[in-house]
Parts: C-alpha cells; structure tokens; sequence
C-alpha cells in the first residue's frame, strides 16, 4: 500500500523564477493588449503572462502540447485560472509574440483580460453527471462561438462572467454570474418503489424534500413513496440521496437564465443572480435558442451600460422593468419569486419606470 | 465502434477550441474515449443523460476522492461501463512546471482515459473516466508523482486560494502560504468524509474576489486592510496627462464618497474612515493606487449554492483578522465551527443553512465571538425576540 496523506506538491517548487525572486513584491500591472498582461515588481523586474482560452476538457495530447509552449518560451513553467484558462508566464517581452503564434498554431484563442467575456465556467453535463438536466460542454463550446470577438477584444463596458450549471445544484458560482445557464427539470421524479424498497430509506428520502412533496405511499403493502406533484419544484434533492427517484426526462428537462449576479465586492456589493427566463428547450448539439437569448442580452448590454457597470449594476440603475424592455424578453410568471425570501424581492414603493 | 456522431463532429467546427476534437484525440488511443463519443452522441439524440446515480468506490485508506460513475447503456459502450472519476488536489495558485504535468499525462495514459479537466469547479485537477481495477494502481502513480487526491462528498473540499502574492499587487495576505497550510493540515478532513455535508474554504487576496470566496465557501477568507488605502500622487499626475478622467470614472463612482477630486492641485484624496475598500479606485488606477500596510483578512460565514434552501452568500463573521503563519487563530475558530455543525447539522445540511435554522446568537455563543454591528447590513424589524 501507498503512501497516504502527502497533500498537494508545494506551490514553491512550481513558480517560475521572476516569480519566486518577487513574490509578494508586485508594484502594478497593465493590460498591454487582449490576453497581455504586463507586471512590474518594486524591484523593476518585468513579467509577462499571455492568456489563452482552453475548452476545458482536454486530452492528455493537449497538456503536453501547451507543455511544449511553456518549454520553450516559459522556462517550463505555466499556470491555469479559476475560469480554466492557460497561463504563460515569461519575464522577456519577446516571447510575447511568439507564444501567441504558438497557442494560435494550437486554435488557442489569446484574451479573456478586462472589460471581456472570458472563458465560461461550468459543469460536466450529460457527458460525465448523472443528474445532469442539460449538457454543458457543447452549449459552452456553441456559446463561445458566437461571443469568441468578446473574448479576444477588450470592448465591452465591464467584466462580463458567463457560467453554466447542468442542473440547479449549480457547481460553480452560477449563482452570482452576470449571465448564468442553467439546467432545470420541469417534470417531477418518477418514483420506482421496487427499487426504492431495495436501496433507499423512506424516512431519509422523505426528510431529503425540502417542500414536503414525498409521502408514505397510502397502501400500505407498497414499500415506497408518492410525490405530491403541486408541491415538487424538481430540486433533485431526493434524486441524490436515492437513485430510485430519477428526474432526467427528456421532454421535460431544459435550460433557465439568469442574469445580473456579481462575486466582486468593487462598486456595489456581490449580487446574486436572478431568474429573467424560466425554460428553453434542449435543442442539441448547438442550443440555438440559448445562444441567441445570450447574445441579445450581451448586446442590449454592451449599447446601454455605463463604463465599468457590470450587467447587474446596470440593471438595479435602469431597473428590471427597462431591463425587459430592452431585451425584449417576455416576463413570466415564474419570474415573481414564491420561495422562502419571495417578498424581499417585490416590489414596496410606488418607484418604477413605465 | 465505429459508430457515427453527425452531432457531436458538429461541435468541430467553429473558432473557439473544440472538446470534441480533445475527445477525438483521446479515443484514437483509448477505447474508453471512443464509447465516451457515441455516449455523447446518444444524448444529443434522446436529451437525458446515460450515467446511473454514483456507486462507492475508492482507494485504500481515503472515504473520498473518486467519484463512481457507471453507464446506464454498458451492452452499446462496453469500455465505459465503470468510468470514475479522481479528483486530484492542485498545487497552490494552479502553478505548474512542465515536468510535473507530464507525469499526470503519464499516469493518466496508463491507467485512465486520457481525457481530463484543467480544472474542476472546486479546483481539483479532473481525471475523468477510469475503471475500478485502475483506481488503486492510479492513485499509487499519483502518490508515486508527488500528487494526492482532493476532497469529495461530506468533507472538507479541496481548499482553493487566489494566485495572490505569486501575481498581484493587490493581496492583503499571503493567500498560497496560507491555501497549502491549511491544506496540509487538514489533510484528514479532506480525505475522511465524516460531516453533515459539504464544507468548503477558499481565500480571496483582496475584496475582488477572484476565487469567488464569498459566493461559494463555507468558509470565507477575504484579504483587506485597516489603513488607508495609498495614492501615489505623482502616478495620479500620469493618469490626467493621459486625459484619463479621475473625477467621472473614479471620484463619482466611489460608492461612498470617500474620494475627493482637488481640481486646482490636480491631487486625489481618500477619507479612509469612509472607505469600504471596494477596490473600484485601486481596480482602474493601478499604478497610482494600492491597498494600505495594516493588513489581514475578513472571515465571512455561510456562503453555499442553492441547494437546499436557496443560495446564501457569505456574511462577516470576524470584520478584521491578522493572518500569520501557522495561521492557530484561524484553525482553531473552524474547528470550533465544525464541532458545533457536526453536533446539531442534519445530514445535507451546509453549515449556512445550519445557522439560519438555530440562528446567529446561538451559533456566535458557540464558536466565542461577540456580536458586532458590521456582522449585519441593518438590525431586524421585528419584535419577536428570544432573551
């Protein structure tokens, strides 16, 4: 048997050098273009870091590609980001160049700095989840296509972070995205008691619903559940406690979007996001309907707001009513929240825009 | 296989790099990466997923780490019919050296599918897709390269910090010193599932927050300072000569007046008894403007996605803490915290959603804080109150 127990290899022994020589001495930066970024230490040492855009699943070819790259230019050194882009570090400014041809040889794109869209965090989908409601790979792969000019430009008015969720445990901080996709089931779980009876406990699964929706099954000779379907909202909660209640249908599952939330506490304070459309089909392998909504509202975005505002800003400044205008996207009635904290979000004064 | 997959080789196409053709590449020498394809295809036909709900499996010695994951199509896709996952605990700041990279490449050419994530949500590197009989072998590779595994169901996740001192001027801590400290420390807690659910850390150098702390850790660590905030007039000078406009997209957007524009001196001035520490001003003046010298962080409570009861994000628990190494102050206040969870949390529940349910007062008594005002945006209305 192994060794057990050793933790992570030391962050020390895997920074470059103008790294180490500098560490906790950095003066300022500047973004020399999309993707560049220029450091300078109090010591006057320069460094460089180009960032390039990665699909996120990636073969092991593909690490030892851009391996290669950080070979020859970076002294064999790279780093990633929390939205999975790669990093190349070099204190020499001529292999800027030269590491962008290199990564654009690849299909790397080189950006995802400022006032841009960068890569889009998400989840595994119907590739790798069980409880996936949608795919999130293709939908990204599709979704940054079309904004691909947002990534390698700097032009839009602030940061904007788009990220995806294949359902509404939402791995990744979907939450507070300015512009969040998210896989949701509309149909309620359908319950097989057989198999239910034979690896689940009812009381655990019962206990597991946060609405109250699962009850004893009334006969008594079934071992097993009902779900009372006016109260079940399809959180899943009972799926992952118990396989026996599988809510994956294919008709019914499809995509919600959120807009206007923000982690950074620059300007106003984090936001979450919020619900602006409830359901859009699964329509693989391109989802045509999300990626136009997306688009439409990065425009209407990019026209309107001010410089800095990141989508939610804009919004709470304009107001949701001029938000829906603008877009031109309907209000649902599944937008009016009836949730826990539901009359905190309506509306308490005579304040609004036609 | 052999089988076509006009939907996914749709997904070549396009200026924005492909995973299909990752998967492409993967499947020309693993069989595995080849059934993952036409499982990929299958779900773009009938818009579910194929994989069945987790299965225990693990190394030995851990409760976590792997994640089971068996298709529920094994007679169309023999070579994924146990494909699991490990999540691999990443140095640090997601600093690498090539050298290190490949022997993950290498290991994971031996024993899995060659396909991974660079990263995971969490942080972890993702080695996606392997069979049960590898997983014990493959962990031993790991070990063997310098790697171990993250954490995964009720336990301790992968603690996850921002690049920090490593790139950035503007962290308050040393957030990767910090990150692996932890991480050392509780190495039992990552890979011994033993809580009510979940409990995730991650530390952010500076109020921007690039590891999204505040909206996804249970445990939130957010770098500041007491000061104020340093303005390198000369620097400012430089802006204006540029025609940058300080007093419209700095002083007027400045959320609460702490930033005054003296049009004669051309000088830039802060009242850092109003500042909040945003960051805006520092955000778009960098070479003139940097946080103060007294610094330390802010521990925030609580912060999880919606499930179960909606998504929470962090709020202050300790408005000002110094951070040095070995960091005792910090340790002690989250095992206190997760004494407390463990003793009244009810399975699923996140500790957020824990202190909602027995309510701040009892939660502050338990873990020894005094309630102060900057815990809370405003006092509660109403008048039902327990004494």
């Amino acid at each position: 048997m192994s060794r057990t127990d050793i933790g992570p290899p030391d962050y020390n022994e895997m920074m470059p050098e103008v790294i180490k020589k500098n560490y906790g001495h950095w003066q300022y930066h500047e973004l020399l273009k999309p993707g560049v970024i220029r450091h300078v230490a109090e010591s006057g040492d320069e460094l460089f870091t180009v960032r390039v855009g990665s699909p996120r699943l990636v073969s092991i070819d593909f690490i030892r590609d851009i391996c290669d790259i950080a070979d020859k230019y970076c002294e064999g050194h790279l780093r990633f980001t929390s939205r999975y882009n790669i990093e190349f570090l070099t204190p020499k400014k001529d292999n800027v160049r030269p590491i962008i041809k290199a990564a654009k040889k690849l299909g790397l794109p080189t950006g995802g700095t400022g006032d841009a869209i960068s890569n889009i965090v998400h989840t595994q989908g119907w590739l790798h989840c069980h409880s996936a409601a949608t795919d999130s790979s293709p939908i990204v792969k599709a979704l940054m296509d079309e904004l691909y000019g947002y990534f390698t430009s700097m032009k839009l008015p602030g940061k904007l972070r788009v990220s995806l969720a294949c359902c509404i445990n939402m791995c990744g901080a979907v939450h507070c995205s300015d512009l969040a996709i998210v896989g949701v089931h509309t149909k309620v779980p359908k319950v097989d008691n057989e198999k239910l009876a034979a690896v689940c406990e009812i009381p655990t699964v019962m206990a597991s619903c946060p609405t109250g929706a699962i009850r004893r099954h009334p006969d008594k000779d079934v071992k097993g559940v009902v779900v009372r379907e006016d109260l079940c909202m399809y959180c899943g909660n009972c799926y992952t406690v118990c396989p026996a209640m599988r809510l994956a249908d294919g008709e019914g599952d499809g995509i919600a979007i959120y807009a206007g939330g923000k982690v950074s506490n620059a300007r106003k304070p984090p936001m979450f996001s919020r619900l602006i459309v409830p359901y859009l089909p699964n329509n693989p392998p391109r989802w045509p309907e999300v990626v136009d909504t997306i688009k439409k509202i990065v425009e209407v975005y990019a026209a309107h707001a001010l410089k800095y505002e990141r989508v939610g800003e804009w919004i709470e400044r304009i107001g949701w009513e001029t938000f829906f205008r603008l877009t031109g996207i309907p209000f649902a009635e599944q937008l009016i929240d009836d949730f826990t904290h539901a009359r905190e979000t309506w509306r308490t004064t005579t304040q609004f825009k036609w | 296989m052999g089988k076509e997959t006009p939907k996914a080789d749709e997904l070549e196409k396009g200026p924005w790099p492909s995973y299909v053709k990752e998967i492409k590449r993967a499947a020309k020498k693993n069989a595995a990466a080849k059934d993952l394809l036409g499982v990929q295809e299958l779900s773009f036909n009938d818009k579910v997923t194929h994989w069945k709900h987790g299965g225990i499996v693990g190394v030995k010695g851990y409760g976590g780490g792997v994640i089971g994951r068996y298709s529920d199509v094994p007679d169309q896709f023999p070579n994924v019919e146990s494909f699991h996952t490990l999540r691999v605990n990443h140095p640090a700041g997601w600093f690498y050296t090539t050298q290190q990279l490949r022997k993950i490449c290498d290991v994971w050419e031996k024993h899995g599918s060659g396909l991974t994530n660079m990263h995971g949500s969490t942080g972890d590197i993702i080695l996606l897709g392997t069979t049960t009989q590898h997983l014990q072998p493959c962990f031993d590779d790991l070990i063997e390269a310098g790697f171990d595994l993250g954490g995964s169901g009720s336990a301790l996740r992968t603690p996850t910090a921002c690049v920090g001192p490593a790139r950035c001027e503007w962290t308050n801590i040393n957030t990767l010193d910090m990150v692996h400290n932890l991480t050392m420390e509780f190495q039992d807690e990552i890979h011994r599932p033993r809580w009510p659910y979940k409990f995730k850390v991650k530390i952010s150098g500076c109020p921007n927050d690039c590891v999204a702390a505040i909206a996804r850790a249970d445990f939130t660590i957010i770098g500041t300072w007491r000061d104020s905030l340093k303005i390198d007039q000369k620097a400012v000078q430089e802006y204006v000569k540029k025609r940058f406009d300080v007093k419209g997209l700095i002083v007027d957007r400045c959320p609460t007046h702490a930033l005054e524009w003296d049009k004669k001196a051309k000088e830039l001035r802060v009242n850092p008894a109003e500042c909040v520490r945003c960051m805006h001003c520092i955000n778009k003046m960098t070479k003139a403007i940097r946080p103060g010298d007294d610094k330390g962080a802010t521990i925030l409570i609580g912060g999880k996605a919606p499930i179960v009861k909606g998504a929470m994000l962090s709020s202050v628990l300790v408005p000002f803490m110094k951070l040095e190494p070995p960091y005792t102050e910090v340790k002690d206040l989250m095992r206190k915290i997760w004494d407390w969870w463990d003793e009244h949390g009810k399975p699923r529940e996140r500790v957020g959603e824990l202190i909602e349910r027995q309510g701040m007062k009892n939660f502050l008594k338990a873990v020894g804080l005094k309630p102060v005002p900057q815990m809370v945006k405003a006092p509660r209305t109403n008048p039902y109150v327990f004494f």
